[in-house]
């Protein structure tokens, strides 16, 4: 070892020192790449595990011996498990995620669309769901356990006791096959305008707010109630800080890292979790695409469709623990 | 007006019949040359269809792994798409299955029906402005010959052994006679396309009455109509939009609130609530699909016949029919091949639930214990049910059956054609010769029921190049005779196609070849304002 070296040692293991903050997120990007290996992995082994392969299942009862051989053949999959992985994560590593095996279409493409469309529900469905969730919550707070705080709790528990398909037929025969005043299908496509697509995304959006409401409000309620009760706020009260202070500087900080890690799963529930809301309102999202790739045993479109689910996952929920830890000074700075 | 006038007159109404074809045949007849234009005249116009409009369908059956490449077409909206855009040398004929001409204007046989003539329509426009040759004709049959082209028709084109252009007709060279071959080319796949699409499969270019706009596998797609089409009674709305509803509660909302005009496959729990809706109107058509419990004829148990018949008359048709096809369909009797079909054998008695019969031939074929049948709801819709049914009704005959359910996935290369007895669905074929051929011949890939009679393969061929009516028709009737008695198939019904549509869409064809008025369904069609 060179001295130069040794000089380089001491600054490598200052930087965790310097920057606490920037090592913790970087840590937890490292992290998240090889989860994401794990989650191909399992992914993989999964669609291995599943009986029947593309050949067969894509032909389905109409399967004769030499069809399925041909395609075998075509696709390769008279290899071994291993080497198909292989070559298959070579190119997804160079961005490259292959072409489905049964439309012959690129995979980065199809999914760019269905994703476009499943992340423009997710948003508009977090926009009103979130803002409105925490000002319940807060609203619960501020009458608790009178007449308005028990109307929230009762409404939105029944929202989520409702099986969401339930709550969408509901609303479909009410607002468009009674009134006739709401757009269904809600299938969305190019050529639509934004507005259009607006008008036809109002039910779903409507479903999704309803399921994923509650247990938003209900955890901001808890959060709230629980710090508000805690022996530091009353200190902070009888110290002398005003009620707008002790909640900015005492309350908030304690508060926040619950409500934010329930909202985090929310949202990627609403990415990647609707599948059964899509096929009711004929949505074309990317749950949709990815069960039609999962009946045939489409292998690189389920590859492709599971990462990009759990890089959301993984995403969403980081975001939530590094804003909860910038949020409160007392897991900024550990010990 | 004789019967046979009326019947013609019928089918012209019914859309199925040109008007040279119908002068051809009432002539033929002996009805006078005026009496039998006017006829026409009349029949066509109790239903002047109307011209315009922007039909909307929602269909069950698309997904995005859904290619346009008509040799691996499978799925009910992609087979609803090759329709509207293209065309076959033969369509069959919407009430008697009969092969009627497309873009093959005639054909005729050689006296042992093994050397086949097409004479190829002329002056038919590709979507592209390319005329339509002899050439395109040879190279599309030629590719779903190909073994590598992983064709859906490769069965149907492996009796051919020669495709060639000859003086500008199309000849066809069978490795032996068949007389149903010009029927064979009616099947759904053979769609024909520029260069045979060899270039582009997908590309959904045709000679079809409309041209593919825009498609999204699995969401939707969208056709205009080809003003250069060669035919005048067919594609009557202006243009076509299909949206994929897979959820059968989305599609029948869709029909009810009016957002959609047409929707396939209607759940039979819930037709009788949907019949009362005022705007909606339940088309459903008799056809050849059957839902049937089938036994491996060389696997013990299943391999003694008095155990087959056992288990035949303990199923009880009827209450079958009523409960899991909520009565829109028809009993069956233990041979796939129903009144729907040319030259089918009558007088068959039907085979009926009888509990002492069943426990005669229980006791006698010496089986001990219980039955196993595998199941699964992907075998047809209501399996399970119908399986439990089916326990019941043997129960009273001493026949205990255990229900095994399996999973859905991979149903059909794990079980079925796999195991000894399970639940199964087949879809009809445009002749007896096929659908025997398909799944009960010996040497047949899905012979399904393990039927291996020598005696009855020699039937089968003996029919097919046989070109007297009669002799055909009595040796079709002692072969389904022989399935129906000695077989493997138990086949307790027959399923309608139960279809709905809005009282605005005129004209819907009932027709026997397959689900949505064959496929034909938007091309069919007008939209009454």
């Amino acid at each position: 070892m060179t001295d130069s070296d040794t000089d380089k040692l001491p600054a490598l293991l200052g930087f965790p020192k310097r920057y606490p903050f920037l090592t913790l997120i970087l840590q937890r990007l490292g992290l998240s790449v090889i989860l994401l290996f794990a989650v191909s992995v399992l992914i993989f082994a999964g669609v291995e595990a599943l009986p029947g392969d593309f050949a067969s299942t894509y032909l389905g009862q109409s399967a004769t011996p030499q069809a399925v051989a041909n395609i075998r053949q075509d696709l390769g999959l008279d290899r071994p498990v291993t080497t198909r992985y292989f070559e298959w994560l070579g190119g997804a590593l160079h961005g490259d995620f292959g072409t489905s095996w049964a439309s012959k279409q690129s995979v980065t493409e199809q999914i760019g669309r269905r994703l476009g469309n499943s992340l423009f529900l997710a948003f508009f469905a977090a926009i009103i769901s979130v803002p409105l969730a925490v000002g319940l919550g807060m609203l619960a707070v501020f009458y608790r356990n009178r007449f308005p705080d028990r109307l929230i709790n009762v409404i939105s528990l029944a929202a989520i006791s409702l099986p969401e398909f339930f709550i969408g037929y509901l609303l479909i025969l009410f607002f468009s096959v009674n009134l006739g005043i709401a757009t269904f299908p809600a299938t969305v496509y190019d050529t639509m305008s934004f507005g259009e697509r607006l008008s036809a995304i109002a039910l779903p959006t409507a479903t999704l707010v309803l399921v994923v409401l509650a247990h938003m409000m209900r955890m901001t309620r808890a959060a709230i109630l629980s710090v508000m009760s805690s022996a530091y706020m009353e200190t902070a009260e009888l110290k002398g800080l005003s009620a707008f202070n002790a909640i900015v500087k005492h309350a908030a900080p304690n508060a926040i890292a619950p409500i934010v890690n329930v909202v985090a799963l929310n949202l990627a529930y609403l990415v990647v979790g609707v599948v059964v809301v899509e096929v009711v309102f004929v949505y074309p999202g990317m749950g949709q695409y990815m069960v039609d790739a999962v009946t045939v045993r489409d292998m690189p479109v389920v590859q492709a469709c599971g990462l990009i689910f759990a890089a959301f996952y993984i995403l969403l929920n980081m975001l939530a623990d590094i804003i909860a830890i910038a949020a409160n000074p007392r897991l900024r700075h550990p010990r | 007006m004789t019967d046979f006038t009326k019947h013609l007159a019928g089918r012209v109404t019914a859309g199925g019949m040109n008007r040279r074809e119908f002068m051809g045949r009432a002539l033929a007849a002996g009805v006078s040359l005026s009496v039998a234009s006017q006829l026409y005249a009349t029949s066509a116009a109790a239903q002047e269809p109307k011209k315009g409009g922007h039909l909307k369908l929602g269909l069950e059956g698309g997904s995005a792994t859904d290619s346009l490449d008509p040799a691996k077409s499978l799925s009910q909206v992609v087979f609803c798409m090759l329709r509207n855009w293209g065309d076959l040398l033969v369509e069959s004929h919407p009430t008697t299955g009969l092969p009627v001409p497309a873009l093959a204007e005639s054909w005729e046989a050689s006296d042992d029906a093994a050397v086949w003539t097409f004479k190829i329509r002329s002056g038919v426009q590709f979507h592209n402005g390319a005329e339509l040759t002899i050439d395109d004709v040879v190279k599309t049959l030629e590719r779903h010959t190909d073994e590598k082209s992983e064709s859906g028709a490769l069965g149907v084109m492996k009796s051919i052994k020669s495709i060639e252009a000859k003086d500008g007709n199309l000849v066809l060279t069978l490795t032996e006679g068949n007389a149903d071959l010009p029927l064979l080319l009616s099947d759904y796949h053979l769609v024909i396309q520029p260069g045979g699409g060899y270039d582009d499969p997908a590309a959904a270019i045709g000679t079809g009455p409309y041209k593919l706009e825009n498609w999204e596998p699995g969401v939707r797609a969208t056709f205009s109509k080809n003003e250069n089409d060669w035919r005048s009674d067919r594609g009557f709305v202006d243009s076509i939009e299909i949206i994929v509803m897979n959820d059968a509660t989305a599609r029948v909302a869709a029909l009810s609130s009016g957002q959609v005009h047409f929707i396939n496959r209607v759940d039979p729990k819930t037709v009788s609530l949907l019949k009362r809706a005022p705007t909606v109107e339940i088309l459903n058509t008799s056809g050849r699909g059957h839902y049937v419990f089938i036994m491996h004829c060389d696997t013990a148990p299943f391999d003694n016949n008095d155990l087959r018949l056992a288990l035949k008359y303990a199923m009880d048709r009827e209450t079958m029919v009523e409960k899991i096809l909520g009565g829109y369909g028809k009993v069956g009797n233990d041979f796939p091949i129903n009144e729907t079909y040319a030259l089918f054998p009558e007088g068959i008695e039907q085979r009926s639930y009888d509990p002492d019969k069943a426990a005669f031939h229980f006791k006698k074929s010496g089986h001990d214990g219980s039955v196993l049948l595998r199941t699964s709801d992907v075998a047809f819709p209501g399996a399970v049910d119908a399986a439990v049914l089916y326990q019941e009704s043997a129960k009273k005959a001493g026949i205990n059956i255990e229900i095994k359910r399996e999973p859905g996935d991979g149903y059909w290369s794990n079980v079925w054609n796999v195991q000894p007895f399970c639940t199964s669905y087949w879809g009809g074929r445009p002749t007896q010769d096929q659908m025997y051929s398909t799944a009960y011949l010996s040497t047949a890939d899905w012979n399904d029921t393990r039927f291996k009679r020598p005696d009855f393969d020699k039937m089968l061929l003996e029919a097919r190049s046989e070109l007297d009516e009669a002799k055909r028709k009595e040796l079709y009737r002692e072969m389904a005779l022989m399935v129906r008695d000695e077989g493997g198939l138990i086949l307790p019904m027959f399923n309608d196609f139960v279809n709905a549509s809005t009282k605005q869409v005129q004209g819907y064809v009932h027709d026997i070849g397959n689900d949505m008025s064959n496929g034909y369904v938007a091309t069919r069609v007008w939209l009454d304002s």
